[in-house]
C-alpha cells in the first residue's frame, strides 16, 4: 500500500507476474450440508510463512487438511508447485503436516518417530540415520533420542513432530496450531526458533492459528478467514494499519470504532460526522463513497494521544472523563467517557516515572489524533 | 496417596464401631477393598483346588465319594498317605498326553482363526460412527442372551448332512454329494470359533477404538500407504488386545467339552471330553482331579502371558 516497494524478492505478492507456488482456485468444502470453506481463492509464495488466521470454526483446519489431502475439495483447484492435487493421495505429497495434537507413535522413540518418514522411501540407511541425527541437533534435542514420546515435556514433543515432518525436506509444511498446547512464555521463544528454521530451510511454511500476536510475529503474510471465506490477506502490518473490514479491525489487536456519515467527500480527505464521538472526524486520505453514506473510522488505542490542556494543532480533538487505568508496566490503558456515552480506549506508554501531571480517574482529558491515524471501514 | 487411605470420620455410631473393629485387626479402608475379592478367590477357588488338589492325591474306590481318605488317624499316630500313582498314570497311558495335545492345538488353531475373523469386525465397528457402534457392539454380544447349549445344538441343523449348509450347497450345484461336517474337527473348529469369537473382539475393540485417526493420517502424510499404516501403526498398537483376546479365547477353549462332545466326532479327543468321561463314566474322581490339575499347570503360562498384557495396556492408556 503506502509502504515503499523496497525488495521485491522477499515480497514476491508485490510482483504481478511472480509464480505463485500454491495456487488456491474458488475452493469450497461442504460437510454435508455445512459450508466449511466457502469460495476461497488464495496464492501463496515459494519460501513464504503464511498464516491462515482466524477464530474457531472458521475453516482454517479444513483448508489446510485440502492442502494435505486428507479433505477432498467440494469444488474448485489447488495446484502446489505447477501440479493439481486433485486425486493425490496425501502419501504422494510432497507436502508433510505438524499436527495440532503432535500425533506421535507412542510406540516408537523420538529417533524412530523422525526416522519413520524416511524409511517410507528408498533411502540407504546410513543416509537416513545422518539425516535424522542432523535434525535432530537442529532442534535441540540430542539426550533425548531415544526416549518415548510419553516421556517428553509438551515442548519436546512439539520439537519431535515438527523434526518429524522436516526431516522429508517437504516442498510444503503444513502446521495446524503448532503452538496451541504450549504454556505462552514457551510460545514466544518457539515463534523465533520456528522464523529461523523455516529461513534457514527455505521451506514454504503454511500455519494455521487463531491467536493474531502469533500471526503478527510469524508470518510473511497473513488470510484473515471467518465464517468459512477469507476476509483479507496482507503483510502483517498491512492488515493491522488498513484493515478492510470492521470484523478485521476488531479481530486484529483492538481498536476505536466511530460509526458516523460523511459530511464532506474531497480528493485528500473525507470527514464523516458521527454522532457517536460527538464531533466531526477527519480522514487524511480520499475513500470511494457517496455524501451521507454510512460508514466507521477505526482509530487504534495507541494512535491516540492524551493530554490535560487542549492541543492546538490536531485535527481530532474529542474530551472526555477518565473512567479507568490498567498500569500493564511498560504502557498503561486508559478507558475514557466521552459525553455521548461512548467509550474510548487510549494506550500510552510510560515514558517516564510517575510525573506531577499524571492523569487519573475522573480526570477531563482531551484525546488528539492526527489525520492519518484512522481508517474508514465500509463493511 | 497416603491420605486416601486413613478412615474418614463416620457420624454413624454403628459405622465408627465398626471401623474400629476392622482397623483393631488390622483392616482400614484400601485393605478392606483388597480383602473382598482376595475372600472371594479363597472361598471359590483356592479351597475347591485344594480340594481338588486332595483328591488327586487318593486312591479310586467304590465307595461315597468314591476315593480313599488320604490321611486317618489310628491310635493317636496320623497316616499321610499320598498317592502319586495318578499322575504317573496320566504319564503311562499316552491317551492322556495325546488328548493334551490335541487340546493345546485346537484351541490355538482357533483363535488364530477368532483372530482372523474377529480383528476385523473389531476394527469395522471401531471405525464407524458412534451412533452405529453401539448397535454393532450390541449384534456381537446378542448370542449370550440365548443358551449357549441351544446355539450349538443350532450348528448341528446347519453343519449335519442334511443340514442348512449341505442343502444350500447341493441346490446351488456347488457340490453334486453332501459334505460330512458333523463329528469331524472341522465342526469344533466351526463350534469354538463361534462361541469364543465375542471374547476376541471385545478386547480388540476395546483397543482398536482408542487408536487415534491422527496417527492413521500422521502415517499417511509421512508417506506410508495404507497396507504400510495398518502394519507399522495400528497393528503394533493393538498388540495388548490381541494378546487378551487371543488368551480369553484359547483358556477356555482348551478345557472346553461340551462342543467336541456335540460336534465332535469319535476321534476328537480333547481334555475336557477325557476329564469328563474319567468323572462320570469311569466315576474314576482321583484321575480325573490329576487330569484336571495338570490342565491347569498347562493353562498357567497362557494366563501370565494375559496378565502381563493386561498390564502393559494399563500402563499405556495412563
Ligand atoms: N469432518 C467434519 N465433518 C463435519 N463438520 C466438520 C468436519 N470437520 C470440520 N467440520 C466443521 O467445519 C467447521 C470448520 O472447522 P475447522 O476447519 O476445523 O475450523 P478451525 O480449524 O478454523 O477451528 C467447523 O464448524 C467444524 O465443525
Ligand atoms: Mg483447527
Amino acid at each position: 500500500m503506502s509502504e515503499t516497494q523496497t525488495n521485491i524478492a522477499a515480497r514476491p505478492w508485490a510482483d504481478k507476474d511472480a509464480t505463485p507456488f500454491i495456487r488456491i482456485k474458488n475452493v469450497t468444502k461442504k460437510f454435508g450440508e455445512f459450508v466449511a470453506v466457502e469460495n476461497v481463492s488464495l496464492d501463496i509464495y515459494r519460501g513464504e510463512l503464511f498464516c491462515l488466521l482466524g477464530g474457531s470454526g472458521s475453516g482454517k483446519s479444513t483448508l489446510l487438511r485440502m492442502m494435505s489431502g486428507f479433505e477432498t475439495l467440494t469444488s474448485g483447484s489447488i495446484e502446489i508447485d505447477g501440479q493439481d492435487m486433485a486425486g493425490v493421495a496425501p502419501y504422494d505429497r510432497q507436502t508433510n503436516m505438524m499436527f495440532q495434537s503432535y500425533a506421535l507413535f507412542p510406540h516408537m522413540s523420538v529417533e524412530k518417530n523422525i526416522a519413520y518418514g524416511l524409511k517410507r522411501e528408498r533411502i540407504a540407511k546410513a543416509e537416513i540415520k545422518q539425516r535424522v541425527e542432523e535434525i535432530i541437533s537442529m532442534v535441540q534435542l540430542d539426550q533425548f533420542a531415544t526416549r518415548m514420546p510419553h516421556q517428553l515435556s509438551g515442548g519436546q514433543r512439539q520439537r519431535v513432530a515438527l523434526a518429524r515432518a522436516l526431516v522429508k525436506k517437504p516442498k510444503l509444511l503444513l502446521l495446524d496450531e503448532p503452538m496451541g498446547a504450549l504454556d505462552k512464555k514457551l510460545r514466544e521463544e518457539t515463534q523465533f526458533e520456528l522464523i529461523n528454521i523455516q529461513e534457514s530451510l527455505g521451506v514454504t511454511f503454511v500455519v494455521v492459528t487463531h491467536d493474531q500476536e502469533e500471526a503478527m510475529t510469524l508470518s510473511t503474510r497473513i488470510g484473515v478467514m471467518t465464517d468459512g471465506e477469507i476476509v483479507q490477506v496482507g503483510e502483517p502490518r498491512e492488515i493491522y494499519e488498513y484493515p478492510r473490514s470492521r470484523f478485521v479491525a476488531d479481530f486484529i489487536g483492538s481498536v476505536n470504532m466511530f460509526e458516523g456519515q460523511v459530511k464532506e467527500d474531497a480528493d485528500d480527505h473525507v470527514i464523516i460526522s458521527s454522532p457517536d464521538a460527538g464531533a466531526d472526524i477527519y480522514v487524511a486520505h480520499g475513500v470511494s463513497c457517496t455524501l451521507g453514506q454510512k460508514i466507521a473510522v477505526a482509530v487504534r488505542p495507541e494512535k491516540i494521544q492524551l493530554s490535560k490542556a487542549r492541543p492546538n494543532n490536531a485535527r481530532n480533538i474529542l474530551k472526555g472523563k477518565v473512567d479507568e487505568i490498567a498500569y500493564l508496566g511498560n504502557l498503561s490503558v486508559y478507558q475514557l467517557l466521552l459525553e455521548t456515552g461512548k467509550r474510548v480506549r487510549v494506550t500510552q506508554s510510560n515514558l517516564s516515572r510517575v510525573g506531577d501531571d499524571a492523569i487519573t480517574y475522573e480526570d477531563e482529558v482531551f484525546m488528539s489524533w492526527s489525520g492519518g491515524a484512522g481508517v474508514v471501514l465500509q463493511s | 496417596m497416603s491420605s486416601p487411605a486413613t478412615p474418614r470420620k463416620t457420624k454413624l455410631p454403628f459405622g465408627s464401631f465398626l471401623e474400629r473393629i476392622l482397623s483393631k485387626l488390622g483392616l482400614r479402608g484400601r485393605t478392606l477393598v483388597i480383602a473382598i475379592p482376595t475372600l472371594w478367590l479363597f472361598v471359590f477357588f483356592l479351597v475347591p483346588f485344594l480340594v481338588v488338589a486332595k483328591i488327586s492325591l487318593s486312591e479310586a474306590m467304590i465307595a461315597r465319594p468314591p476315593y480313599s481318605s488320604i490321611w486317618n488317624w489310628d491310635d493317636g499316630v496320623l497316616n499321610l498317605t499320598l498317592n502319586f500313582g495318578n499322575y504317573l498314570f496320566l504319564l503311562e497311558d499316552t491317551l492322556y498326553f495325546a488328548a493334551y495335545m490335541e487340546s493345546v492345538k485346537i484351541a490355538f488353531v482357533s483363535t488364530v482363526f477368532a483372530l482372523l475373523i474377529g480383528f476385523p469386525m473389531a476394527y469395522t465397528i471401531a471405525r464407524s460412527p458412534d451412533s452405529r457402534r453401539n448397535i454393532l457392539l450390541m449384534l456381537v454380544i446378542l448370542p449370550f442372551w440365548t443358551s449357549f447349549l441351544l446355539r450349538v445344538y443350532a450348528w448341528i441343523g446347519f453343519l449335519k448332512t442334511n443340514g442348512l449348509i449341505n442343502a444350500f450347497l447341493l441346490a446351488t450345484g456347488i457340490i453334486d454329494e453332501p459334505l460330512i461336517m458333523l463329528q469331524t474337527d472341522f465342526a469344533v473348529y466351526v463350534g469354538i470359533v463361534y462361541t469364543y469369537l465375542p471374547f476376541m473382539i471385545l478386547p480388540l475393540y476395546a483397543n482398536l477404538v482408542k487408536l487415534d485417526d491422527a496417527l492413521l493420517e500422521a502415517a499417511s502424510d509421512l508417506g506410508a500407504k495404507p497396507a504400510m499404516t495398518f502394519l507399522t501403526v495400528t497393528l503394533p498398537l493393538a498388540v495388548p488386545g490381541i494378546i487378551a483376546g487371543s488368551m480369553l479365547v484359547f483358556i477356555p477353549a482348551i478345557g472346553e467339552f461340551v462342543i467336541p462332545a456335540l460336534l465332535g466326532g469319535p476321534d476328537t479327543l480333547m481334555i475336557g471330553s477325557v476329564l469328563w468321561n474319567e468323572f462320570f463314566s469311569n466315576r474314576d474322581w482321583p484321575v480325573a482331579s490329576a487330569v484336571a490339575l495338570v490342565m491347569l499347570a498347562v493353562l498357567v503360562v497362557p494366563i501370565m502371558i494375559l496378565r502381563k498384557a493386561q498390564a502393559a495396556s494399563e500402563g499405556a492408556s495412563q
